[in-house]
């Protein structure tokens, strides 16, 4: 056990309020991606089902486990996909890129 | 070992966090999502040699699942038109929150009252019902976007059901969660299928317009899973990276329902574009019409060019077609911009990907905020495959449906064109007032087909 009780609050007050904070400066032309961005990462579920299945004991567990793998992967790799195919696309008209923040 | 574990898991935190950081401006974008998907492989690596993680068959089944499972979604990801992304995003997002719901199932099938505690039961209970429902919800708005699921679904006392359905659940995993570990798994599996069920009736009477916003009020829902399923299992990674995109996409929620003038509360509650307008108004004056040729030279020769493009613009592909039609003008010296209203395209931001896929660069790219003031500058806006965004009435009429939704003042430039396929009003059905301003004219024709008239016609000017 390496978060207890208080410990697990203080830390989710802190990462709602960092959440909160990363976005609120995003121009409207990068929310798309960054829904999509954001998609990809909770597929960290995906350490958490690997977790859940390497526990698993009986046939329903492993079967219920086994599909919660392969809908985690899912949601990491394919958020990974369509994020990184968007922002591949965002060019500057500009050769030098400096800060060119539309925000 | 473990101290290896956690480092990597605390790296993975960070590079989410900085990853995010660097998603919020065009500049770093890019290499935010590389960041995040190092934090993401680190992660999953190192959770082979997790000490929780035993059975030669259950590392089979984790291999295989995480092959099938992204095989088909890097597959799916790589085919996918830009068009179709809104509804691709709701389907990898309704399968996060299937996960962290299964991980709920497995927690309470093996809890015992030996090894839970209540607290931890409740935080269980309430991930797998939160993402239950963004599961269920997720492939409802995936059906509603890919056109599997044409109409909108009502009846009368959908509310009172939906209600009911809720409360039901919420006594079944109030049971669950001070059973003390002694779980029945009649009302487990009756809870699972509830919540599943009240995702799929909450989304049903969401009208295809609304969509956006639910699919970003489920991914933070997943998001919050997410976390919580990290504080059953222990693990700070999930806990830190959901609760993070549960905040910023609970915030991304609110600013697009601003965007579109739509409180989070009225999308979810009401039936939006059921009757529409009320009694018909009289609209004075009358459409005018312009030939493709004719309002390329107009645009040719102008000083300053303002382009509004809608989501009918990207469904005829026109978009590549516009961006030639934008260079020669360019090269004639006209000053062109884009003009982007929040909801143009399928979701905040989607109009912008669209013009990006077709190298339209991001600087000559406007919101609303920046260039609604240039409009009475502008020698010509053309609108093209839009309409509810520049419709007048927004401004004046308190009885439209979409009064007081922040409009592009399109119709404060010296001319107007409207690119319209055909007479008829937009998606919400209501009539467009600035169709028949003194000042308006209309280009009637197939996006595509008018972008390739318009380039026809400057480059015959040479």
């Amino acid at each position: 056990m390496i978060i207890e009780g208080f410990i697990a609050l203080y830390i989710f007050m802190l990462a709602a309020f960092t959440g909160y904070e990363i976005i609120s400066k995003v121009p409207v032309i990068l929310h798309t991606p960054l829904m999509s961005g954001s998609n990809f990462v909770h597929g960290i579920v995906l350490v958490g089902t690997m977790v859940a299945l390497g526990h698993a004991t009986t046939p329903l567990e492993q079967a219920i486990g086994f599909v919660a793998v392969i809908l985690a992967a899912g949601n990491a790799v394919g958020g990974y996909v369509v994020t990184e195919r968007m922002l591949e696309m965002f060019k500057t008209s500009k050769k030098d890129d400096k800060k060119g923040d539309n925000a | 070992m473990s101290m290896i574990i956690n480092l990597a898991y605390f790296a993975a935190a960070v590079l989410f966090i900085v990853g995010l950081k660097q998603m919020s401006s065009p500049t770093t974008a890019r290499p935010g999502i590389i960041w995040a998907g190092v934090g993401m492989v680190i992660a999953t690596l190192v959770t082979f040699v997790h000490p929780e993680i035993s059975g030669g068959v259950n590392y089979t089944l984790i291999i295989l699942g995480i092959v099938i499972g992204g095989g088909l979604a890097w597959w799916s990801g790589k085919k996918v038109a830009m068009t179709d992304m809104p509804q691709m995003i709701a389907l990898y997002n309704g399968m996060g929150g299937g996960a962290a719901a299964g991980i709920g199932a497995i927690y309470l099938l093996q809890a015992t009252p030996e090894t839970v505690s209540n607290t931890g039961l409740a935080i269980a209970v309430t991930g797998s019902l939160i993402g239950s429902v963004a599961f269920s919800g997720s492939l409802v708005a995936y059906a509603k976007l890919q056109g599997l699921m044409k109409k909108t679904f009502t009846f009368g006392g959908q509310q009172v059901v939906n209600i009911a359905i809720f409360a039901i659940t919420v006594i079944l995993g109030f049971m669950l969660a001070t059973g003390g570990g002694e779980i029945g798994s009649a009302t487990l599996l009756l809870f699972f299928v509830l919540s599943l069920a009240f995702g799929v009736l909450m989304t049903l009477p969401i009208g295809g317009a609304d969509m956006p916003v639910v699919i970003s009020l489920y991914n933070a829902l997943t998001g919050l899973a997410v976390g919580l399923k990290g504080i059953v299992l222990d693990n700070p990674a999930l806990m830190i990276a959901g609760i993070v995109v549960g905040a910023a996409g609970t915030l991304l929620t609110q600013l697009m329902a601003k965007a579109m003038n739509r409180p989070i509360s009225n999308i979810l509650f009401s039936q939006f574009g059921g009757s529409s307008g009320g009694a018909e108004e009289t609209i004075e004056g009358t459409m005018k019409e312009i030939q493709a040729n004719d309002a390329g030279i107009m645009m040719a020769y102008a000083e300053k060019v303002i382009i509004v493009p809608g989501y009918g613009m990207a469904v005829a592909q026109a978009q590549h077609k516009i961006w030639e039609f934008t260079q020669l003008l360019q090269k004639r010296g006209v000053d062109v911009k884009f003009a982007i209203h929040p909801v143009a395209g399928r979701m905040p931001g989607h109009m912008n990907v669209l013009l990006a896929e077709a190298g339209v660069p991001y600087d000559i790219i406007f919101d609303l905020d920046e260039i609604n003031e240039e409009f009475k500058t502008a020698d010509v806006a053309m609108v093209i495959g839009a309409n509810d965004v520049v419709n007048p009435v927004a401004r004046t009429n308190p009885d439209s449906p979409i009064y007081g939704m922040p409009i592009l003042n399109a119709d404060q430039a010296q001319n107007v064109i409207c690119v319209k396929r055909g007479k008829g009003s937009g998606f919400s059905g209501i009539e467009n007032h600035l169709f028949y301003a003194d000042n308006n004219q209309m280009l009637y024709g197939d996006g595509q087909k008018v972008a390739a008239e318009l380039v026809a016609s400057v480059k015959a000017l040479g």
